[in-house]
């Protein structure tokens, strides 16, 4: 099933992704995941039509509280981390022109 | 007596009777890590000046009666992927590189009121992500028994500290593996608690259903003191479980007679190192002699757990890894146009190349029209593992193999084959898969001269039951060893 990997997979796998990948890195993922996913297709052999799938081993509930802020203001810390900072706020590239 | 011999409980304890202090221990630690992190490259941050502060005051409450708990005044690592307040937690990733945590994760603020005293941030594969401390943005760390091997991963820095006496124990953090597979390849104790036992508030997430944080050790009574310190109920982990059978240390007794312990016959196949699997089977044998019933069984599934772990983990990480944008912390690209590409520079330039296999593969099992036949088909299979795993403790209290396939491998031999390197975990991930706790102790030396590590398997919250085995073992193994 590996042939379904083509070029145009990597490159919208890529925009999923977020990354630009160079064209060696490009031609490397196409193997790595054709590879993998030859591999993982092992699993198609198992018949599983009445599994349920299992996304948790012990059933995960809702776990609620009060509406009510416990921790101070960290936006100084917290902004110390960033990369672009301007009063206050996260300073990010201009989204739209 | 020589400070670093000393185990963990065993140091405080000479604390408390005055016999040494948290300083001196902190010195001891220090000379070595001196000799000897040039070559290991354990650490990726320590912080020498608040290690020495934290001891002088922790000595101060010790002396005041104010800590008495079995890991006060003890010098720790902790694993770079968990946040420590003021202190640098990187992942070994470019990415975090200049990240300074405004928190401290559970665990580690649960070991602070427990006294023990921490030295600096081991080093790991990126974001947890591979199985030698090899994809590390800062260096290898190599096997301190022998220094052209690996020390295993993900917490390959925490296990090798703890072997080199750079540390007195680590915390370490298990997806796949991660704790037990390199305490096998340093000789050390590892463990992987039930999943939820351990909050995971403040460890950076790699694969959520599967990521558990656990302590690497140079005992097993250690390993107990450390499990019992950092299990907390914890609400800002929504997948906190609440225990109250917490009390590990009372499970540290030498008998196991009348245990019902499997053996997988599966997992002494084809791939399997002749020395590690006569290893393994002189330990059941061990503990065959000392009153336990030992016997053989299929546990069927065990060739589609890599598969199943892979599809999962990548497609948890891809989701997980997506914080890393250049926004709110972390690096960014130097020059860009526009939002988007600032996005791809960023993550293009800061991730490593596991760490960006991980996450395309991820992407694309979650992708539109792939959904279905690859990540909810690995779930439903998951399940099936789990029933297995089910069916085997409604007949054996414990299941016993191997820890890993091979003993250490010597450093770049691994990374060139991808694939190759995962089948390495086959021992280890099924155990994260269906949740349960899993426990990794030393059983023997190869003609190499590697350690060989034996692994013990419960079912769900039984960690007593490993506990008990594996002191057990211990107490035959290391007066062989003598």
């Amino acid at each position: 099933m590996a042939n379904i990997i083509t070029d145009e997979t990597i490159e919208y796998v890529g925009i999923l992704a977020k990354l630009a990948l160079s064209e060696d890195e490009k031609k490397q993922a196409k193997k790595d995941m054709g590879r993998m996913l030859d591999y993982i297709d092992k699993l198609a052999a198992l018949d599983t039509t009445e599994i349920e799938p299992m996304s948790h081993v012990f059933s995960v509930q809702n776990v609620f509280r009060e509406d009510v802020v416990t921790n101070g203001d960290e936006s100084e810390k917290t902004l110390k981390n960033a990369p672009g900072e301007k009063d206050n706020m996260f300073m990010v590239p201009k989204t739209f022109d | 007596m020589d400070i670093l011999a000393y185990s963990a409980v065993e140091l405080s304890a000479a604390i408390k009777a005055g016999k040494v202090t948290a300083v001196e221990a902190m010195e001891a630690v220090f000379a070595r890590i001196d000799e000897k992190e040039s070559t290991v490259n354990a650490y990726v941050t320590i912080d020498r000046e608040q290690a020495f502060k934290t001891a002088t005051i922790t000595q101060e409450k010790i002396e005041k009666g104010e800590l008495t708990g079995m890991l006060a005044g003890v010098p720790v690592a902790i694993k770079d992927n968990l946040c420590t307040e003021g202190i640098r937690t990187t992942c070994s990733s470019k990415i975090l590189e200049n990240f300074v945590p405004t928190f401290s994760a559970e665990a580690v603020l649960n070991l602070e009121k427990a006294g023990a005293v921490m030295i600096g941030k081991t080093n790991m594969d990126e974001f947890a992500m591979g199985s030698t401390t090899e994809t590390s943005a800062y260096g290898v760390t190599r096997n301190p028994w022998n220094t052209d091997h690996v020390p295993g991963g993900s917490s390959g820095g925490s296990a090798a500290a703890v072997a080199a006496g750079e540390c007195f124990f680590a915390l370490g953090s298990d997806t796949g593996g991660s704790i037990r597979q390199p305490a096998s390849f340093c000789g050390v104790v590892g463990l992987k608690p039930t999943y939820g036992t351990v909050s995971r508030y403040g460890l950076v997430a790699y694969g959520s259903s599967l990521d558990q944080i656990g302590p690497l050790t140079k005992n097993v009574a250690d390993c107990a003191a450390v499990l019992e310190a950092i299990a907390s109920h914890d609400t800002k982990d929504s997948t906190s479980v609440e225990r109250k059978d917490t009390d590990f240390t009372t499970a540290l007794i030498d008998d196991v007679k009348g245990m019902k312990i499997g053996i997988p016959r599966d997992y002494f196949g084809e791939g399997l190192d002749s020395e590690v699997k006569d290893a393994v089977f002189a330990a059941a044998k061990t503990l065959a002699a000392k009153g336990a019933v030992v016997e053989e069984f299929d546990l069927s599934l065990v060739e589609y757990a890599i598969p199943t772990y892979y599809t999962i983990a990548a497609a948890e990480a891809s989701s997980n890894l997506e914080r890393f944008d250049g926004i709110k912390y972390g690096y960014r690209a130097a020059s860009y146009k526009g939002l988007h590409d600032m996005y791809k520079k960023t993550r293009s330039e800061g991730f490593g190349a596991e760490v960006k296999r991980r996450i395309m593969l991820g992407s694309f099992v979650l992708s539109s029209g792939y959904y279905d036949a690859y990540y909810l088909k690995a779930l439903k299979v998951k399940a099936m593992i789990k029933k297995a795993f089910d069916e085997a403790f409604a007949k054996y209290d414990l299941i016993l193999g191997p820890v890993a396939p091979t003993t250490a491998p010597k450093i770049g031999e691994s990374l060139s084959d991808p694939l190759k390197m995962y089948l390495g975990d086959i021992y280890t991930i099924s155990v994260n898969l269906a949740g349960l706790p899993g426990i990794s102790l030393p059983c023997g030396i190869d003609t190499k001269g590697l350690p060989i590590g034996l692994q013990l398997i419960a079912d769900s919250f039984q960690e007593k039951r490993l506990i008990q085995a594996a002191y057990t073992y211990e107490q035959t193994y290391s007066k062989e060893m003598r």
